[in-house]
């Protein structure tokens, strides 16, 4: 009898045990952590290096200053609340609108500001972040979703992972969030992800948990075969990240706005391995190509020629323009 | 380089590791498997008495090594006494003094004792002074009638201290016995007798006072039976089953005519001995008398601690055991728990328990810890107060779970007790956070992947095997080391990805 892993090998499947030995401890420095953990602090990276980041109107570091809220936020009528050592998405508020001292949020309930206070105490306090640490909360620009893959998602917004390698993009995934995911983009909980072949940006056969599907599962509407807009500019954002964060291992998570276009949401120096199942093709080939061409790809251009020249999707199901279709229609969506 | 040097690291642990256990196993005989029938007893002895307020003098008469028992470790506790020891002709003392005392006084004496299962015969003694006793008239007839009348019918000191005693025993009205024995017809009373008139007819002899090693002796009562020296070495005669052999559980604590414990200056004086078979495992070849190097390894191992201190050493060296286990669980099998190592304690906890009962109180206590913790979520607590809260509620049903438990004469119930409240209370936390974050399901997978993993630690730590062998030989942990430093390489499949990467595998 064959080992039964065998088969996964052969097709390249990176596992976890082998992504935190052979990545992620030799290529991501301990010291780089930080930087990404701390939302703060990874916000300026991208900000200096000229990505386009959502505009941070506050931090408050302090139980005390969790009272200055209301002023904080006086002449805002949209923002975020999020924690900055959070994780896939958690506490995080989106005020969409306000109405004398009530504030309306994304998912259509209201809050007073003694809530939002209570909720910022909580992110103070280390409710949302690892081990229970203390913490800061962070008071940005709310993301005006592009409306582009509007009809596609039920609920939530879509957003585009990618993986990059010593500064080489190599594999890249739109997530759909579903009704089954409460519009969250995660595949673990129900969300349909799609590979996007890295030359062109189209979107490959796409997975929901392990079954490969065409359409999405609320909308009806095919998930394969779109294309991504501006993917030059998404690659290119994701070789530069190498430079912004210094993680040789990484993954970063992108989301249109309808107005700046394309903007840097969060790093992760222990992106997830799902992202294979949604490209249906293992991470380790392609992680071995760019190590031996290293030397090759120090300029920004070279690394995204190289992601692609060298990782061209496998199946490509019809579909085209469906983006274009989608991109006219109106209304916005947020977390 | 790295691997080279990993299997360098490890390579060595395993000789080291190995070797030594491969040495203890060859050539000093150490038993691979734990033995039934243990020969190691704990002794405890706690006089009180009642201190006038001068000085005090206690006299404490202790056992010592003779052919079969061996002293293996033992201590005092006597807060602000002075200990001195000391050794007369016949016995080991400790002299505890204090300058001024009043009021209740307590001190203890214990001792770990090894009973050797070899049979041996007597060891050769120094020729001991006879001690004639004296005897008033009346007496003195008796004792050189009755003395003249055994020596006639004995051959050798044995049969005399034979026929002595069964004429002392058989006592009858009016007879020389009868007036030596007086009114006190006491096997203390006949070995002590016995041992006057051996004396008195040139056999050097003392009574011996000991107590019966046997299991769970709450208030050990005193054995009494007598010694006579012949042939160069000291016998024992038991004069209570007439036998000229004292039984084998017996141990002779102290000798001669003297009392155990003599006290000056207080009153009320108390004596409460207690036995208990030590839960330790017979390494007869490696404890009792073995040879010097033998000896030296046994004292630098976990057996030359305090009993007490072995028992916690039995459990921390199994503990690396159930580390290697989580391991393997969690980086080969790809199991999600709770916490890295929090399954390993939960194993810990069942120990105390036993597993049916310590799952079902466990499954109990973090649910209604759950539904606690959910209920302050609505209260809108900050974490710390709300962690705190937390650890009191889990407080709260454990002493509630307790008193239930014993009110319905369930004595698993008070085992409860024995969980770690912090390990609860995080895991009722993570489990909430779980639940809310990634649903219920995921919460679900890894309470019972945590329950499994405790489960599955608590077989292997508990089992008697596994036990016996890291304790007796603790270099199996350098193995285990270098089992855990090789799996720290280990970078190949998890066998969940297996089922989690499927779609990728046709």
């Amino acid at each position: 009898m064959r080992w039964p892993g065998a088969k996964l090998w052969a097709h390249g499947v990176l596992g976890m045990n082998r992504r935190n030995a052979h990545y992620l401890l030799v290529h991501n420095a301990r010291r780089l952590y930080p930087l990404v953990d701390d939302k703060v602090l990874s916000k300026e990276l991208a900000r200096k290096a000229g990505a386009q980041v959502p505009e941070l109107f506050a931090v408050i570091e302090i139980q005390r200053q969790a009272r200055e809220l209301g002023r904080l936020v006086a002449d805002r009528p949209e923002f975020v609340i999020k924690p900055a050592h959070g994780s896939q998405g958690k506490g995080i508020v989106v005020v969409t609108g306000r109405r004398k001292q009530l504030y309306r949020l994304a998912d259509g309930t209201i809050a007073d500001e003694a809530q939002l206070r209570f909720h910022v105490s909580n992110i103070i306090a280390g409710s949302y972040s690892l081990g229970g640490q203390p913490d800061k909360a962070i008071i940005e620009q709310r993301v005006i979703f592009d409306p582009m893959f509007e009809a596609v998602t039920y609920r939530g917004v879509p957003d585009i992972r990618i993986v990059v390698f010593l500064g080489v993009p190599v594999m890249a995934m739109i997530r759909f969030p579903t009704r089954q995911s409460r519009g969250r983009a995660n595949l673990h909980q129900g969300a349909v992800g799609a590979g996007i072949d890295m030359a062109t940006g189209r979107t490959l056969t796409a997975v929901l948990g392990n079954d490969i599907v065409s359409e999405h599962p609320d909308t009806g509407l095919a998930v394969a075969g779109i294309q991504i807009p501006q993917w030059s500019t998404l690659l290119e954002l994701g070789a530069r990240s190498y430079e912004m964060t210094g993680l040789g291992y990484q993954g970063i998570d992108i989301v249109f706005d309808k107005h700046a276009g394309p903007m840097i949401l969060e790093f992760n120096a222990r992106p997830g391995l799902n992202i294979q199942i949604a490209n249906r093709a293992g991470l380790v080939p392609r992680l071995d190509l760019v190590e031996r061409n290293r030397e090759k790809l120090v300029r920004l251009a070279d690394r995204v020629e190289f992601a692609r020249s060298s990782f061209p999707g496998t199946s490509i199901a019809s579909g085209e323009g469906r983006a274009a279709a989608y991109a006219g229609r109106s209304g916005t969506r947020s977390l | 380089m790295n691997g080279r040097q990993l299997s360098i690291v490890v390579g060595l642990l395993v000789l080291i590791g190995g070797g030594l256990f491969a040495y203890k196993v060859l050539v000093f005989e150490f038993p691979l498997t734990p033995q039934s029938t243990t020969e190691t007893w704990r002794v405890d002895a706690r006089i009180t008495f009642l201190a006038g307020g001068g000085p005090a003098k206690v006299v404490v008469r202790l056992p010592q090594n003779d052919d079969v028992h061996t002293i293996v470790d033992q201590g005092f506790v006597s807060a602000g006494y002075g200990l001195t020891t000391q050794r007369t002709e016949n016995n080991r003392e400790a002299v505890f003094a204090i300058e001024q005392v009043a009021g209740e006084q307590t001190l203890y004496y214990r001792a770990v004792i090894h009973r050797s299962t070899q049979q041996r015969g007597p060891r050769p003694a120094p020729e001991p002074q006879v001690r004639t006793p004296t005897f008033e008239s009346a007496e003195l007839a008796a004792a050189q009638s009755l003395v003249g009348a055994i020596r006639r019918r004995s051959a050798d000191p044995r049969t005399f201290a034979a026929l002595l005693v069964a004429q002392l025993k058989e006592v009858k009205r009016g007879d020389e016995a009868s007036l030596l024995l007086g009114n006190d017809h006491s096997i203390q009373r006949i070995a002590s007798l016995a041992a006057d008139l051996l004396q008195f007819a040139g056999i050097p002899a003392r009574p011996v006072h000991g107590i019966v090693l046997r299991s769970e002796q709450r208030r050990a009562p005193f054995e009494h039976w007598l010694e006579f020296y012949a042939d160069k070495a000291w016998h024992s005669y038991d004069p209570a089953a007439m036998n000229p052999e004292a039984p084998r559980d017996h141990l002779p604590w102290w000798r001669g005519k003297v009392p155990l414990v003599e006290i000056a200056g207080g009153t009320r004086l108390d004596l409460l001995v207690s036995v208990n078979q030590a839960d330790e495992l017979a390494l007869s070849s490696a404890l009792a008398r073995g040879r010097e190097i033998e000896r030296r390894l046994v004292e630098y191992s976990a057996f030359g601690l305090p009993l007490h201190a072995q028992a916690v050493y039995r459990i921390l060296l199994v503990v690396p055991v159930g580390v290697l286990l989580l391991v393997l669980l969690r980086n080969v099998v790809g199991i999600r728990t709770f916490g890295t190592f929090m399954p390993v304690l939960i194993a810990l906890s069942f120990r105390q328990t036993d597993i049916v009962m310590g799952l079902a109180l466990f499954c109990l206590v973090v649910a209604l810890g759950l539904g606690v913790r959910l209920y302050f979520e609505r209260l809108q607590l900050l974490v710390v107060p709300r962690l705190a809260a937390v650890v009191t509620v889990v407080i709260i049903i454990m002493s509630m779970t307790s008193v239930i438990g014993h009110k319905l004469d369930f004595e698993a119930g008070l085992s409860v007790a024995l969980f770690p409240i912090v390990i609860m209370t995080m895991t009722i936390e993570r489990l909430c956070i779980v639940w809310e974050e990634q649903g219920a399901r995921e919460a679900m997978i890894r309470v019972l992947g945590s329950l499994f993993a405790a489960v599955l630690a608590y077989v292997v730590m508990n089992d008697a095997h596994i036990r016996h062998l890291v304790f007796v030989f603790p270099e199996l942990l350098l193995v285990i080391l270098a089992a855990i430093v090789a799996l720290g390489r280990y970078t190949g499949y998890r066998l969940t990805e297996l089922w989690r990467f499927r779609a990728l595998a046709d």
